[in-house]
């Protein structure tokens, strides 16, 4: 049972990056490999927040605000001049600034983990079962902002414009939506998402080191591709199954070591047998 | 062994629930030059994405030379014998003229030679590319291309972009020849050019030519036999002429 | 035999030969240099390793710059190489005594264990395309990593502890399987297959509708250079002990992919340039930076790969590199010349101009089959 709500939790986590990835590619077409170095940066602003004020609500608004900073600011210098250049001048641009982030963070803040204390609200008992409290905030508060993501999705101009610009970039241009301006709003949300997932990472692992995003990074864009990119709802999916599976196996001492490998296998049969993932849709190539 | 050399039966694919081509039967003989003519999305591009296996039939089958082909890869129907070229050109832009020709040999059978062959450079190797190569040189001779073989495909104008890649669907050695707007973007001395370019290589190459255009007069001049699709289904056919002057064909056109 | 030597005469060129006959000499060179006891140890150890850089190198240039796939787990192929082949090694030293054989038979077994991995993640390059496939390529890597972390046999969490060969002939041995590797490489890239890689790269549909196997192009780039990945970690695994997982992480297949964006994709020679130069400055830093500023090494490969593939893909900087581009110079120059001779004609045949975007200062995708500038030859070139 607590193996569930573990996996669950992290789940949250991985589907809170795996929405990044999921709406840049959705919207962008590209894949963000530096999504996953943003959480890095919102995990070491929370440290340094922390260590600065002493305020942990302080260091968890600035920590989005940096992460959405990031974000929009990658996408202007690098990303931005490559519109319209190839897949692969993009994604081997991404992975540039993803080594760029993480040697940064190195040169500032050394490659040794830092320990950071954040407020723990003790565990609480739900039945019969005794469970973090920061586990149910994690559950909580990341159930809430999917919720909040996908009605404004669904319900908001600036939704629906990004809908649009996902299903067809050039219509949506003749129909007057800003897609540059859209595509901005995607990486600034992607990022601030992050930012909740460097918060509720470190709410579980609370140390921190400058590749600390890669790993995570990668197996959420794990998550995304099994839920089926493109998708939101598939990422959240996509997200909480890794999770469950990734505690699942950890729990079993006898593959608990092969872990890494038994997902990253599962990406890689999800992709042979099922491209498109669980709830991804189907893209025809126009001859 | 009869003389038809494509045969479609009831062919026809639906997308999503949209029924995008339906019920096409044509019957083209060998050594024909049959026009497949209609407004625009009325489909045509459709059936030869199907025809070269792009995009699998939903409904139907064809044949080629009695052979079925339905359901057989694009590298496969290609070997088999049909060769297309692109309404909006797909030449290997970043090549020179004469490579575009010399992948296109790739698998005739005169110039095989396995991988370990080119990275040993045995004999067979030198062989089989020097001849290669001459027969590429022909070819583009044919269409008036051998002065432009060094040069990159992108820099060429339009129509020789368009005769560069007929030649190049002609290198694979096919029966069958499907000519997707191929006048399309040239100017009246350019399509003149290509009518009789394509009636000689008609006859230089025993060739049957299945052609998409829009140019009446292209096609009226053309070929001996046309099909007239509208919204995915077939409105008319049978000898140029006759059909194109039909009134039917005449509303689908002009718009009624 | 005399049509075979015309034939040969017929497509023989200089270029063609020039990239490796310079990289024997240069062996040559060091062999004597060498024999007369002028390199020290850390240059001979230095040799070795530019040696297998190159390799790794050249190798992933096919995939990235001449099919046009991009594989982020060139590293894990090495892995195989390194782990397989020392323990290979190992078990052989038994039963040979010859340590050159033993080598020579554990560089065939470690590329072939690597080759038949290739082969494995080729699979789903079939179907999957650029990101999907890079991410698999990636996750190979890692699953590679975490399976050999977790092997008894080959030392677990400490590492292979594989014996190691003796340096100063180890950078020879090496240099001649450079040398053969060029050649099968380069030999590719000038056939009909070479063609039809590139031409999956230029225009897959286009390639599929002229009957180009591309199914089977995709594995065979994939096995092949999996192949040579898996020698280059043989001769690593010679070079150093223990071999260790940690070594073949993600970032190491960045480096090489740095390597590969660096000296050109699609340019043998660039990659062997990019290598060398690489591997030389990362020796050269090694002692000079310690700790936590090693990371700065990182921060240059960053933003190496950052600007070169933003200089020559971003739209905006197309005609900035137009006109820094060599060929477009010497074109200009050409182009001037035939209006003095076609001076009253020059109005009607201005519609048409045929001018070649150089080789030198486009090394990307595009642009990489180039063909002469004064346009007398025949034979297509290649990207070199």
């Amino acid at each position: 049972m607590s193996t569930f709500i573990d996996g669950l939790s992290l789940g949250a986590i991985y589907a809170l990056i795996a929405l990044g990835y999921t709406m840049v590619y959705g919207i962008a077409k590209m894949l963000n490999f530096a999504h996953g170095d943003i959480i890095m940066v919102g995990a070491y602003t929370i440290l340094t927040t922390l260590e600065l004020t002493g305020n942990p609500y302080l260091a968890i608004a600035f920590s989005i605000v940096i992460c959405t900073i990031s974000g929009v600011v990658i996408e202007k210098l690098a990303y931005k001049p490559l519109r319209g250049a190839s897949p692969l001048a993009v994604l081997i641009t991404a992975i540039g600034v993803s080594f760029f982030l993480q040697s940064i963070a190195q040169l500032i803040y050394g490659s040794k983990s830092r320990p950071i204390t954040l407020p723990d609200f003790g565990k609480m008992s739900i039945g019969s079962q005794e469970i973090n409290v920061n586990t149910v905030i994690t559950l909580v508060v990341g159930g809430i902002i999917m919720a909040g993501l996908t009605l404004f999705v669904k319900k908001t101009n600036t939704g629906r414009a990004m809908q649009a610009v996902s299903e067809d970039k050039g219509a949506a241009l003749l129909m007057g939506v800003n897609v540059n301006r859209i595509i901005m709003i995607t990486f600034a949300i992607g990022s601030a998402l992050a930012a909740f997932a460097s918060l509720f990472y470190l709410m579980q692992i609370p140390s921190i080191t400058p590749t600390l995003g890669s790993m995570p990074g990668i197996k959420a864009f794990t998550a995304a591709v099994i839920g089926g990119i493109g998708s939101i709802p598939g990422a959240m999916l996509g997200g909480v199954l890794l999770g469950l599976i990734e505690k699942i196996c950890l729990s079993i001492p006898a593959i608990g070591p092969y872990t890494t490998a038994i997902e990253f296998s599962l990406l890689i049969i999800i992709l042979l047998v099922k491209p498109i993932g669980i709830l991804g849709k189907k893209i025809r190539e126009k001859v | 062994m009869s003389d038809i050399m494509l045969e479609t039966k009831n062919l026809g694919i639906s997308f999503g629930g949209l029924k995008a081509v339906q019920d096409v039967n044509l019957k083209v003989k060998k050594n024909e030059l049959y026009g497949l003519v209609g407004p625009n999305g009325a489909g045509k591009t459709t059936v030869f994405n199907m025809l070269t296996g792009v995009y699998q039939p939903t409904t139907g089958t064809f044949f080629l030379d009695g052979e079925e082909l339905k359901g057989k890869s694009q590298e496969k129907i290609n070997h088999k014998g049909i060769a297309r070229t692109f309404q909006n050109i797909r030449l290997f832009s970043n090549m020179s003229v004469i490579r575009n020709v010399l992948v296109a040999l790739h698998n005739q059978s005169g110039f095989r030679y396995t991988p370990f062959d080119a990275m040993l450079h045995t004999p067979k190797y030198y062989d089989v590319e020097v001849r290669m190569r001459d027969r590429a040189k022909e070819l583009l001779d044919v269409f008036g291309l051998l002065e432009e073989r060094n040069n990159l495909a992108c820099n060429l104008s339009y129509g020789t972009q368009r005769r560069l890649e007929i030649a190049r669907a002609l290198a694979t050695d096919p029966k069958l020849l499907l000519l997707d707007e191929p006048a399309a973007g040239m100017n009246p001395n350019e399509t003149a050019e290509l009518m009789s370019i394509v009636k000689r290589i008609r006859d230089d190459f025993d060739l049957t030519v299945l052609l998409i255009e829009h140019d009446m007069k292209f096609v009226s001049g053309l070929c001996d036999e046309v099909t007239v699709l509208n919204f995915g289904t077939t409105l008319i056919q049978g000898e140029t002429k006759e059909a194109l002057n039909d009134p039917e064909v005449i509303k689908a056109y002009i718009g009624g | 035999m005399s049509k075979y030597i015309s034939n040969v005469k017929k497509q023989f060129k200089f270029k063609h030969i020039a990239t490796w006959a310079s990289v024997l000499l240069v062996l040559i060179v060091l062999i004597i240099l060498n024999g007369a006891g002028a390199l020290n140890r850390s240059t001979i150890g230095l040799l070795s390793r530019i040696a297998y850089s190159i390799i790794l190198a050249t190798s992933l240039n096919l995939v990235v710059g001449f099919l046009g796939e991009l594989s982020l787990g060139h590293a894990g192929f090495m892995c195989l190489g390194a782990y397989i082949g020392t323990f290979v090694a190992s078990l052989l030293r038994n039963v040979i005594d010859s340590d050159l054989l033993v080598l020579i038979l554990s560089m065939l077994t470690g590329g072939l264990v690597a080759a038949i991995f290739g082969f494995i993640i080729g699979l789903p390059a079939l179907r999957l395309k650029g990101d999907y496939l890079a991410i698999v390529t990636l996750a190979f890597g890692e699953i590679v990593r975490n399976i050999f972390k977790n092997l008894e046999v080959f030392g677990g969490a400490m590492g292979y502890p594989s014996k190691t060969y003796k340096a100063k002939d180890l950078f020879i041995i090496a240099f001649v399987v450079v040398v053969i590797v060029l050649i099968l490489i380069q030999n590719l890239i000038r056939s009909k297959h070479g063609r039809a890689i590139t031409a999956i790269r230029d225009n897959e549909i286009a390639a599929r509708a002229m009957g180009i196997n591309v199914t089977f192009y995709k594995l065979f780039v994939f096995v092949i250079a999996a192949f040579f990945a898996g020698i280059a970690g043989v001769i690593y695994g010679h070079y150093t002990t223990p071999v260790l997982y940690t070594t073949f992480s993600y970032n190491y297949s960045i480096e090489i992919l740095v390597m590969v964006v660096l000296g050109g994709m699609g340019s043998i020679n660039g990659s062997i340039i990019a290598a060398t130069l690489i591997t030389v400055v990362n020796f050269l830093l090694q002692s000079k930076l310690s700790g936590d500023l090693a990371a700065l090494r990182l921060l240059v490969y960053a933003l190496i790969l950052i600007a070169v593939i933003i200089f020559n893909n971003a739209p905006a900087f197309k005609p900035i590199k137009e006109r820094l581009s060599l060929s477009r110079i010497k074109a200009k120059k050409v182009e001037k010349k035939k209006d003095i001779i076609n001076d009253d004609a020059a109005e009607w045949n201005r519609i048409e101009t045929k001018i070649n975007v150089d080789a030198i200062f486009t090394p990307d995708l595009p642009h990489r089959d180039e063909v002469d500038q004064d346009g007398t030859e025949d034979s297509e070139k290649e990207g070199e």
